[in-house]
C-alpha cells in the first residue's frame, strides 16, 4: 500500500537534507543532529528508532521547523511541499504548523488543557487557521472520534480531559491532530506511556485512521515492535546520525548493522525457571484499602521462595503496587498478614524494627524520584551501611566502591550527583543503595520501564547475576512480560485487585490461560508487522465466548 | 544506499553495557562558578549588589567613617548643612550624617538578626508539618491562620506595647509574627518534596523525623527559600522602621533611620529635605535587595525551564 515504488518521481512531501541541530548542555553547545536526511512521500509512514538521546523527537519537532527551548537548527533544510520551511519567517511557519503537518505528543494527559473541554481544543486548531466555522469543526469532530472508536463520540467530546482514560485521551489527541485534515503528522512516542493493553487499541486506531485519510506520517518511539506495525519504512537512529534505513519488512527480516540487530534482539533474554524450596516471604490473605475508598486488593496470597524472583503482572489500576506499599508497611492492610521467613511482620512501618526493615529493600520505576538530588552518590550508598550497619570512615568507603563495582559502575562517579548520571546508571545507583542493606528481598517496582531497552537488559541481566552470587529474592512488579520472561520464576497476574492466575513461569504461559492472561500475552507487540493485523482479525472473528 | 552513511559511532561501545558510558566533563565548582556566574549576572542584580555591600560595609566600619560619636551632642539644633556638618544637626543638636551611618548599623543588624530568626522558626516549623502532616500539621497551620488573622502591625504593636520595647523583645516578636508566612511557603515546597521516592526510601529506611526534613527535604527547597529571605529581609526591615517611626522599634538615643524620620519630620514644613534621606536609604535598600532576589529566582526558575 506505499505510495513510493514505482508510481514515478513525484515530488515527496517532506525532505530534509542535511539537517543539523545543537542543543545546550551546562553552557556549551553540542551536537545532538548530525547531518540527518530524510525524504517522505505522500501517504507514507515513516518509522524513527533509536534509543533516548538518538534525536528522534528533535528530528520529529524539526519536521514543524521548531526547536525546542535550549536547542537550535544549525544547518540543513526541511522542504515540505517545495517550500523550505527553514527559510521561512516564524510567522509564515505557524501557518503550516497544526493545518499541515500537526504533532501528537507522548503524554496526552501534559498535552491537553486540564481546563478546557476536549471539543473547544479540538475546534481550536481548526478555526485558528480559518480551515473552516466552528459548526462544521464540530460534526467531523464526532466523526473522528467514532474513528477512532471512541466510546460515545456525539458526546464524548463534551468532556474534560480528566474524565476519560489515558488511552482514550490520546487517541483524542490523535482526533485533534487530525483535525485540518494535515498532510503530515508526527507522532512523538504516543503509546510508550500507556498499557498493553490499551496500546494496541491505540495503534489500531492510528493505523486506520492514518491510512483512511491517506496522512503521511513520522512515527517515532523506541519499541522496534511497535513501529513495525505502522511503518512502511524505518529508520534507525544513534547518537544523531543515521545508523540503518530501510523497508520494514527488510529490516526486519535482515539488518545489516549489529545495533540494529542488538534492538531486534533485545526481547530475547529469557531466564529457566527453577523451583524454590524453603518460603522466604508469604503473603496471606491480604486485603487492603486506601482511606474510604474501595477495596484495591482482595484475599491476595503470594509465596516467594527463597532466592528466587516472583513477578507480579497486571496493569494499571490492578493493585500491584498497593500490594508493595503493604509489604514494606507504608499500608497497612485490613486482613492478612505477611511473614518473613517464620517471623510475622507487623502491619505498620513503625512497628517494625531496623533489622526487619533492612530485611526488605526497594528498588523504584523512576530513578529520577528515587535519588535524592541533592546528595552525592557516595552519600546515597553509604548512608544505608552507616545506619544499619554501623560502617564509618574508610570501611564505608571501601564498602560503597564494592558496591559500585558489583553493580558495573566506575569509581569516579562516588562524588557524583544524580543529575550528572545517565537513567540507566541512575538505577544501578539505586540498586547498589538497595543491597548495601544486604537484605533477603528486594522489591522491585517497574525498574526497566522508564529505561530504554538495551539499558533495561542491562539492567535485567545484572539482577540476574546479584541473585545468582548473593541469592537475594526478588518481588518483581511489572506489565512488560517480556521483563517476565526474563527474570521471573514464578508468575502471578492480578487484575483489579485480585490474583486470576498464578504458578510456576511455564504453566501460567502455556495454555490453557485464564481469559486475562490470554488477553495480556497477545497485546504484547511481536517483532512482526503482520501482528497488529493478525490480532485485530482474530479478536474479530472470535468474539469473547 | 544506506551504506553511503557512516556510522562510525555505532559500534564501539556496543561491548560493554550501554549505559556505561564515559563520564561528562566535571562541574566547575566553588569560587570559579561564582564569579562566572557573577560576570553573567544582569546590569540590575549587580546593581542591587553593589549598594548592598555598601550598606554592609558602611555598616560595619561605622564607628571609623562617622565623623563624630553616635549620640555626642554637637552643636545646635536643626543646623543648616556646613562642611562641619554636612548633613547638619538634628532636633537635640547631633550629627545626621553620623546617625545616617550608625543607622546602617542598628537598622540593618537589628532586621539581618530578626529575618535570621523568622527562618529559623518558620523553616522548622514548616518542615515539621509538611513531613509529618496530619494532626501536627492540622494543628501549626491553624496557629498560623490564627496570627496571621490579625493585622501584622497592629498585631506587632499590641505585643509590644503588653512585653515592653527592648531589642531582644523587639526581634522576638517580629520573627514570630514574620514566621508565619515562611511556615507557610516551607510548608507549601516541602509537601512537594515529601511525596518524592526517595523521602519514602528514607522513611522505608527507618530515618527518623530529624533525617527526613533536614536531610532529605530542606536541601531541596533551600532555593526558594533563599530568594523569600531576601524579600522577607525587606518587609522586616520595611515593618521594624515603621515600627521605630511609631515609637515602639528601636529607642533612642540609638540611631534608626525609621525612629530619625520622625524625630525631624517638623523640618519638612520647612523645606528642608534632610528628614527625607533616612527613608530614601530605607528605600534604596529594599530596591537593591529586591533587584539580588529577581535576579536569583530568574536563575533558578531559568534552570527547571529547560525541557
Amino acid at each position: 500500500m506505499t505510495t513510493n515504488g514505482n508510481s514515478g518521481p513525484a515530488e515527496p512531501l517532506l525532505q530534509i537534507r542535511g539537517l543539523r541541530i545543537e542543543g545546550q548542555s551546562q553552557e556549551i553547545w553540542q551536537e545532538i543532529v548530525k547531518g540527518i536526511d530524510l525524504t517522505l512521500q505522500r501517504g507514507e509512514i515513516l518509522g524513527l528508532i533509536g534509543e533516548s538521546g538518538a534525536g528522534k523527537s528533535t528530528i520529529g519537532l524539526a519536521a514543524l521547523a521548531f526547536a525546542r527551548g535550549g536547542c537550535r537548527i544549525t544547518g540543513g533544510e526541511v522542504i515540505f511541499d517545495g517550500e523550505d520551511l527553514l527559510k521561512l519567517p516564524e510567522r509564515r511557519r505557524r501557518a503550516y504548523r497544526g493545518k499541515r503537518i500537526a504533532y501528537v505528543a507522548q503524554s496526552a494527559a501534559a498535552a491537553f488543557n486540564p481546563a478546557h473541554r476536549l471539543i473547544d481544543q479540538y475546534i481550536e486548531t481548526a478555526v485558528t487557521h480559518g480551515v473552516m466555522s466552528e459548526k462544521q469543526a464540530r460534526q467531523e469532530a464526532v466523526e473522528l472520534y467514532r474513528q477512532l472508536q471512541l466510546p460515545d463520540p456525539e458526546t464524548f467530546g463534551q468532556r474534560y480531559p480528566h474524565q476519560v482514560s489515558g488511552g482514550q485521551l490520546q487517541r483524542a489527541m490523535v482526533a485533534t491532530a487530525m483535525a485540518c485534515k494535515p498532510d503530515l503528522l508526527v507522532f512523538d512516542e504516543p503509546t510508550t506511556a500507556l498499557d498493553v493493553t490499551t496500546q494496541i487499541e491505540v495503534l489500531a486506531a492510528i493505523k486506520d485512521t492514518v491510512r483512511k485519510y491517506d496522512t503521511a506520517a513520522i512515527y517515532i518511539t523506541h519499541d522496534l515492535a511497535v513501529v513495525a506495525q505502522l511503518a512502511d519504512r524505518i529508520m534507525v537512529l544513534r547518537y544523531g546520525e543515521l545508523v540503518e534505513e530501510g523497508n520494514t519488512r527488510e529490516l526486519l527480516e535482515n539488518p545489516r548493522k549489529s545495533y540494529t540487530r542488538k534492538l531486534l534482539a533485545v526481547r530475547g533474554l529469557r531466564k529457566d525457571e527453577e523451583r524454590g524450596e524453603t518460603s522466604l516471604l508469604t503473603i496471606s490473605n491480604i486485603s487492603a484499602a486506601y482511606a474510604r475508598s474501595a477495596m484495591v486488593l482482595r484475599d491476595v496470597s503470594i509465596r516467594v521462595p527463597e532466592g528466587r524472583t516472583v513477578a507480579v503482572v497486571g496493569e494499571s489500576g490492578s493493585g500491584k503496587s498497593t500490594l508493595a506499599r503493604v509489604i514494606t508497611g507504608l499500608l497497612p492492610p485490613l486482613e492478612g498478614s505477611i511473614s518473613l521467613r517464620d517471623q510475622v511482620l507487623p502491619a505498620t512501618l513503625s512497628a517494625r524494627n531496623k533489622d526487619t526493615l533492612r530485611r526488605v529493600q526497594m528498588i523504584y520505576q523512576l530513578p529520577d524520584t528515587a535519588l535524592n538530588p541533592r546528595q552525592r552518590v557516595r552519600d546515597i550508598i553509604g548512608r544505608p551501611l552507616q545506619f544499619y550497619l554501623g560502617l564509618t570512615g574508610r570501611k564505608r568507603r571501601e564498602r560503597v566502591k564494592e558496591l559500585l563495582e558489583m553493580t558495573e559502575l566506575d569509581e569516579r562517579y562516588l562524588d557524583r550527583y544524580p543529575a550528572e548520571l545517565s537513567g540507566g546508571q541512575k538505577q544501578r545507583v539505586c540498586i547498589a543503595r538497595a543491597l548495601a542493606a544486604e537484605p533477603d528481598l528486594i522489591i522491585c517496582d517497574e525498574v526497566t520501564s522508564a529505561l530504554d531497552q538495551l539499558v533495561a537488559e542491562h539492567v535485567l541481566r545484572l539482577l540476574l547475576r546479584l541473585q545468582r552470587e548473593l541469592k537475594v529474592s526478588y518481588l518483581f512488579i511489572t506489565h512488560d512480560l517480556a521483563t517476565v520472561n526474563a527474570i521471573a520464576d514464578d508468575v502471578v497476574v492480578m487484575c483489579e485487585g485480585r490474583i486470576v492466575e498464578q504458578g510456576p513461569k511455564t504453566e501460567v504461559f502455556t495454555p490453557p490461560h485464564e481469559d486475562y492472561t490470554q488477553i495480556l500475552l497477545d497485546s504484547v507487540p511481536e517483532m512482526d508487522p503482520d501482528w497488529l493485523d493478525r490480532v485485530l482479525e482474530e479478536r474479530k472473528t472470535v468474539p469473547a465466548a | 544506499m544506506t551504506e553511503s552513511t557512516p556510522t562510525k559511532a555505532a559500534d564501539p561501545a556496543l561491548d560493554g553495557p550501554a549505559d556505561t558510558l564515559e563520564p561528562p566533563p566535571a562541574r566547575i565548582h566553588g569560587w570559579r562558578a561564582a564569579w562566572r556566574e557573577l560576570v553573567k549576572a544582569p546590569l540590575t542584580g549587580k546593581i542591587g549588589l553593589v549598594i548592598v555591600l555598601v550598606y554592609i560595609f558602611t555598616a560595619i566600619f561605622a564607628p571609623v567613617l562617622a565623623p563624630y560619636g553616635e549620640t555626642e551632642v554637637v552643636g545646635k539644633q536643626f543646623q543648616q548643612w556646613s562642611s562641619a556638618h554636612p548633613l547638619g544637626t538634628d532636633n537635640l543638636g547631633r550629627d545626621v550624617l553620623t546617625r545616617m551611618i550608625y543607622g546602617a548599623r542598628n537598622t540593618v543588624g537589628v532586621t539581618f538578626l530578626t529575618t535570621c530568626l523568622t527562618f529559623v522558626i518558620g523553616a522548622a516549623t514548616g518542615l515539621l508539618a509538611a513531613a509529618v502532616g496530619g494532626w501536627t500539621d492540622q494543628m501549626l497551620s491553624r496557629i498560623v491562620d490564627v496570627l496571621m488573622a490579625i493585622p501584622l502591625l497592629i498585631f506587632a504593636l499590641l505585643l509590644l506595647t503588653i512585653f515592653g520595647t527592648s531589642i531582644p523583645m523587639l526581634v522576638l516578636i517580629v520573627a514570630v509574627l514574620e514566621s508565619t508566612r515562611v511556615f507557610r511557603l516551607t510548608r507549601a515546597v516541602g509537601m512537594n518534596i515529601v511525596v518524592m521516592d526517595y523521602v519514602e526510601v528514607a522513611k522505608l529506611r527507618g530515618e527518623g523525623l530529624g533525617w527526613v526534613m533536614g536531610r532529605e527535604v530542606l536541601p531541596n527547597i533551600l532555593s526558594p527559600l533563599f530568594a523569600e529571605f531576601g524579600l522577607r529581609f525587606c518587609f522586616i526591615f520595611l515593618l521594624i522602621s515603621a515600627l521605630s517611626f511609631l515609637g515602639l522599634g528601636l529607642q533612642p538615643p540609638t540611631a534608626d533611620w525609621g525612629s530619625m524620620v520622625r524625630e525631624n519630620a517638623i523640618l519638612i514644613t520647612f523645606g528642608d529635605f534632610t528628614p527625607l534621606l533616612p527613608a530614601a536609604a530605607i528605600a534604596v535598600l529594599t530596591i537593591a535587595v529586591n533587584l539580588i532576589v529577581d535576579w536569583f529566582l530568574h536563575k533558578t526558575s531559568g534552570l527547571r525551564d529547560d525541557h
